[in-house]
């Protein structure tokens, strides 16, 4: 990522630099869901649907993981799952 | 190879020789001849672009501003109210820094309808940033097309540029236009490489949405490089005498002005008219000089301040006139030669508008009272329209 | 048996500016899933853009031009005929815009685009407002819906102009290929994207997706609300190929359309009249539907 100091660093068209990957989004919610392995049949509804692609999973067979420095707390995957694997839980206070 | 033809045939000719790949076209009077003649290239075979028919100017140059991301050549040509549709793009070219080249065939701007030429149209762009480039005949509006591509695509500069080209005074008089050999102008002009352009190894997102923490350098980087493409122009304008032997000065030309007691600074074609009667004044024993505007943007103040120490008495001569304080010529002027505690007196004639014609007469009659001012040393009207249809020409 | 049922690959990083539940990022999801990396999308203003991010961040893996709010259309065909001119043929250059963004201030380019048959996909985000400037009504706000310029007091003043029917518009234009998508239904999508892509000339997909701060929803609740204006034949899935209407999802019994209006705080000012009265519009139109259906099949 390179070091912007002065206009001379700016390139000579407006265009972005890196990806948004440092937005870390996880901060804006005040619900965060919770998956419950032993109910999931990894259906992947949850991943399909999920907005801001906070819902991971390496390869076909595992169990989806929350990433919870980006998932914004919407409640779609736990609205959505169509064997009540996840609920959604007050975030709780600092 | 020379060859009899209209400034409009000479601006399509530039374009087709600077092998432009993605052209635009929308008609108006007075530059469809431009398209069609770009069309009639293209069946042909002589052109090698894309052209595209769109359905109005603000989509003409947004097309265009899209095919220059790819990396393509652009080019499209539009007057008066064609060109105020376009302002929003206009801006939006400048802040992309597209380096888009267009003809203006500069005409009145509506209502009443009036299809003639004024410079009135491209006086209301002058605040978009682009490069604006008068011409005063038929030749120079064919090599000033191909030099712009050299001057915009400049990777120091990358900005669009306006060539313009008074309407029906220029674009339907028929001259002798010598057109360079395709082989020349190729050695001349290198193929479009910008350094940044849609890749799909590098993506990234043209555009933005920047806050105000880094919005002011983004604007300070155009306005550097405006400044630093006056560098380009002239070093461009040198380039060109030594391939094809044809000069323009750049950003200015001074003419008969060594040892002037008056001069007139002006754009477009009426410079023509201002030389002629210069020379006849000078047989005379009248110490008339010209400064002919051929760059309005980027201003060459640097150029314009020796008039401080040239004459005591400077006119300007406008074919447009933009409310604020005489016509849009004038102000720029006093702009650039504005020196604190300087005592150089100017006066703005304002003339030619809507296809009037601005006659050696009236030229003559302009150089005459520039010389009355100075002898009696005051301005007796900062600006006069003429000639008007009362007689006596007195306005303001 | 654990199966992805659509592409796995993901073309947008994580921590995109888009509120919780909004549809804009799922419909890029799907959309690039079956673009794939050598696509081009050009934004005008409107969420769509903003989701992407604040400079020098960047959301998706894909090159994005940035474009003003009328000239979505024009900018892609510039795009397009930039890469003619460059030799380049295997990339899709896609028109990205709200709904705002087509059916009233671009209707214009679109339509002369459409003409030229220049060969990009148009992509029209239906929320059903001017969203990004906050919630302001357009060409495609249903009736009855509350905006903030069609604002409700004492029970009226809510939206009464229906929907413009801008695929039959573009079919009249002479489209060469139209769809109907829902972000409720991704294996749809896919497909309808899929097929698209490689048809020569313009396509036009009209994706339906909700708007919870705009809709006045829960935001758990977008896929389930888009999901029921399909149901309800609110929002049909259809295609227009070369002119010949096709259902893409049977719907056999439509559900009542009050099960899709109670859920949106945009509707809740609506009468038990008010509301039987869109039962019968809605009726209508998908009636309409399926005997364009008939007429272009038979």
């Amino acid at each position: 990522m390179p070091v912007l100091k002065t206009y001379k660093d700016l390139p000579s068209t407006p265009v972005t630099f890196y990806s948004t990957e440092s937005n870390k989004t996880g901060t804006w919610r005040t619900i965060r869901p919770i998956l419950d392995e032993s109910k999931c049949t990894r259906c992947y509804i949850c991943w399909k649907f999920c907005p801001d692609l906070s819902v991971d999973v390496a390869k076909e067979g595992d169990f989806p993981s929350i990433d919870y420095d980006y998932c914004k707390g919407c409640g779609v995957c736990a609205n959505e799952c169509p064997s009540d694997a996840i609920h959604m839980e007050k975030e709780a206070h600092k | 190879m020379i060859e009899v033809m209209t400034s409009n045939y000479a601006a399509a000719h530039g374009a087709r020789l600077s092998k432009v790949e993605v052209i635009a076209a929308y008609p108006i009077t007075p530059q469809s001849s431009i398209s069609e003649k770009l069309a009639e290239m293209s069946v042909k075979g002589e052109l090698h672009g894309q052209y595209i028919l769109v359905e109005s100017e603000h989509s003409a140059m947004s097309l265009l501003i899209g095919a220059s991301y790819v990396g393509a050549r652009t080019y499209t040509a539009t007057s008066s109210h064609g060109l105020a549709l376009m302002h929003e793009m206009l801006y939006w070219a400048t802040g992309a820094r597209r380096p888009i080249v267009m003809t203006i065939v500069s005409r009145a701007m509506a209502p009443p309808w009036n299809i003639w030429g004024d410079q009135m149209d491209v006086i209301g762009e002058r605040d978009t940033g682009w490069m604006q480039f008068f011409c005063e005949n038929n030749q120079e509006t064919l090599d000033t097309t191909i030099m712009s591509y050299r001057i915009a695509e400049d990777r120091s500069v990358m900005l669009p540029a306006m060539v313009i080209e008074d309407g029906f005074i220029l674009s339907h008089t028929f001259e002798a236009v010598d057109l360079p050999d395709q082989d020349d102008v190729d050695d001349f002009l290198p193929k479009f490489n910008p350094e940044l352009k849609i890749d799909f190894n590098d993506p990234r997102r043209f555009g933005g949405l920047v806050m105000p923490d880094w919005w002011s350098e983004f604007r300070f980087r155009i306005a550097q490089d405006m400044e630093d493409a006056k560098k380009k122009i002239i070093e461009v304008d040198k380039e060109f005498e030594k391939k094809f032997g044809r000069s323009y000065g750049g950003l200015v030309e001074f003419y008969n002005c060594d040892d002037a007691d008056v001069i007139l600074a002006l754009a477009g074609s009426a410079v023509g008219t201002a030389k002629h009667v210069s020379d006849k004044m000078r047989e005379r024993g009248k110490k008339v000089g010209v400064v002919k505007i051929k760059t309005l943007r980027p201003l060459p103040a640097e150029e314009l301040t020796k008039l401080n120490d040239m004459v005591p008495v400077v006119g300007v001569f406008d074919r447009s006139f933009n409310f604020g304080h005489g016509g849009g010529i004038f102000s720029e002027i006093r702009n650039g030669i504005y020196t604190p505690g300087g005592g150089l007196l100017t006066k703005n004639y304002v003339g030619g508008m809507g296809g009037r014609d601005f006659t050696p007469k009236h030229m003559e009659w302009v150089f005459e009272d520039l010389l009355r001012i100075k002898k009696e040393g005051k301005v007796d009207r900062m600006i006069e329209w003429i000639p008007l249809r009362d007689g006596t020409g007195r306005w303001y | 048996m654990p199966k992805f049922t659509i592409p796995k690959e993901e073309y947008l990083y994580k921590g995109h500016s888009g509120c919780p539940g909004c549809g804009t990022p799922l419909a890029l999801r799907y959309a690039l899933k079956a673009l794939g990396p050598r696509t081009v999308l050009n934004f005008p203003a409107g969420c769509g853009g903003v989701v992407l991010g604040v400079w020098p961040g960047y959301a998706m893996k894909v090159p994005v031009v940035d474009n003003a709010f009328e000239c979505t259309a024009a900018v892609a065909n510039g795009i397009r005929a930039g890469f003619e001119v460059k030799g380049v043929d295997d990339a899709y250059v896609v028109g990205w815009a709200g709904d705002g963004a087509t059916v009233d201030i671009g209707l214009q380019a679109l339509s002369a685009t459409v003409d030229r048959n220049s060969n990009i996909i148009y992509v029209m985000l239906d929320n059903e407002a001017y969203m990004n400037t906050g919630i302001q009504k357009s060409g495609c706000t249903p009736i009855g819906a509350w905006t903030t310029t069609t604002p409700v007091s004492g029970g009226k003043g809510y939206n009464l102009t229906p929907k413009k029917r801008i695929m039959d518009m573009l079919v009249a234009n002479g489209i060469v290929y139209g769809a109907t998508v829902n972000i409720a239904y991704p294996e749809d999508f896919v497909t309808r994207m899929q097929k698209a892509k490689d048809i020569r000339g313009t396509k036009f997909i009209h994706v339906f997706a909700p708007c919870s701060a705009g809709w006045r929803t829960d935001p758990s609740k977008s896929v389930e609300i888009a999901r029921l204006a399909t149901q309800t034949g609110t929002f049909p899935l259809y295609e227009v190929d070369r002119g010949k209407y096709s259902l893409t999802k049977e719907i056999k019994k439509r559900k009542p359309v009050d099960e899709y209006l109670k859920l949106q705080g945009r509707f809740r000012h609506l009468s038990k009249d008010a509301i039987a009265d869109i039962q019968k519009l809605v009726d209508e139109e998908y009636e309409r539907l399926l005997y364009k259906v008939k007429v272009t099949n038979g």
